[in-house]
């Protein structure tokens, strides 16, 4: 059986200072994911090397990672695809503090979804009215943002991100956007502060590498440009109405 | 962390002055020097009808408004790109913002003045 070899970061916190680079030889054929791998390792190499992973066919999205330095689901990358280089590097998450190993504080993450309430609101049906209904025009306005995993492979790569880790990510301002745009939900007016304020969509510049990595096909850099043009149309509407901006928060 | 202040950033100001000036460095700005540096140059188009035509166009309302669109909004686009830039770079030094977008701002003062002397 072929083998290839496996360069990964490790890092204990208690031990070590930074991440170092550990080396395994990984016996692959043309169905083993990077995941599979990983699983080896650690059945077989290393018992104490630690990853996240749950779902292995790209629905959790819990296992990005940075293979050869860029961010990858590892459940959906393959061993076949590094074999003319003979060699991958995994490291963890990139813009995220390391706990362990592969595996990243994703606090920020978690905490600026919850922050731009991606769900319905002010949707007053009930189920005795029945399902809502929805034309398929209207589906289309934000059904690929539906698709969005929260892997996180999108902050990894944003270099917006990496500058300043405030700015709340492509990840979550496209949950945001999937809301505002969606027929069902009135909470437009709920998200728009956190999207207009300083860790909001004006910290992105258009690099649009975190629509480039997404594995779910998502446009996260597209929803944000239309988000900047959902907060400038707002910033002239309070310049208009001259109304102070309410913190939500 | 999040901050509990969501207070508004004055981005949009500059981010629509910077699309303008995008949107006119790439269509009109295009146009304007094809025509004023290659075309009245290289003598395609008659240099003394064009000098005086360009002259009647300059000094009325719609020739003052695409003047001081076509000197001031690259001037935006040009200021916004490079304070955005420098951010890249890591490079962030106290009124930077101010030294880019202010700079902008007198030259497009300037600009006023010159297209309203003609």
């Amino acid at each position: 059986m072929k083998t290839l070899k496996m360069a990964i970061a490790r890092y204990n916190p208690e031990v070590d200072d930074k991440p170092r680079f550990e080396d395994f030889h990984v016996p692959y054929d043309n169905q083993t994911s990077l995941l599979d791998a990983l699983a080896y390792i650690k059945d077989a190499l290393a018992p104490d090397l630690t990853y996240r992973s749950s779902c292995r066919m790209a629905i959790c999205g819990s296992c990005g990672m940075m293979a050869d330095g860029i961010p990858k689901l590892a459940c959906k990358t393959f061993l076949r695809d590094y074999a003319g280089a003979g060699k991958v590097t995994l490291e963890a998450l990139g813009n995220f503090p390391i706990e362990r190993d592969l595996v990243v504080d994703l606090t920020h993450f978690l905490e600026c979804i919850e922050a731009l309430k991606p769900y319905l609101i002010g949707n007053t049906r009930t189920p005795a009215d029945g399902a809502n209904r929805q034309t398929p025009e209207q589906i289309a306005k934000f059904h690929q943002f539906t698709h969005c995993i929260n892997c996180a492979l999108c902050y990894a790569a944003c270099p917006q991100f990496g500058l300043n880790p405030a700015f709340a990510g492509p990840g979550s301002i496209s949950l945001a956007y999937r809301y505002n745009l969606d027929s069902r939900d009135n909470g437009k007016q709920e998200r728009m502060p956190m999207l207009n304020g300083p860790e909001g969509v004006w910290n992105c510049t258009f690099v649009g590498v975190c629509s480039e990595v997404c594995p779910k096909n998502v446009d996260p850099a597209a929803a944000i440009q239309q988000c900047k043009v959902e907060s400038a149309l707002d910033f002239a509407r309070s310049v208009i109405n001259c109304q102070k901006e309410k913190e939500v928060r | 962390m999040i901050s509990s202040a969501n207070k508004r950033v004055d981005e949009p100001v500059y981010w629509a002055l910077f699309g303008a000036g995008g949107m006119w460095s790439a269509i009109f700005a295009p146009a304007a020097i094809l025509i004023v540096c290659f075309l009245i140059p290289l003598g395609v188009i008659d240099n003394t009808a064009a000098y005086a035509g360009m002259k009647s166009f300059c000094a009325g309302f719609l020739g003052r408004v695409f003047t001081l669109c076509m000197i001031a909004l690259p001037i935006w686009c040009g200021m916004h790109r490079i304070h955005h830039c420098l951010h890249d770079m890591k490079v962030h030094c106290l009124g930077l913002k101010g030294l880019c977008y202010g700079l902008a701002a007198i030259l497009s003062v300037v600009a006023v003045f010159l297209v309203c002397s003609f």
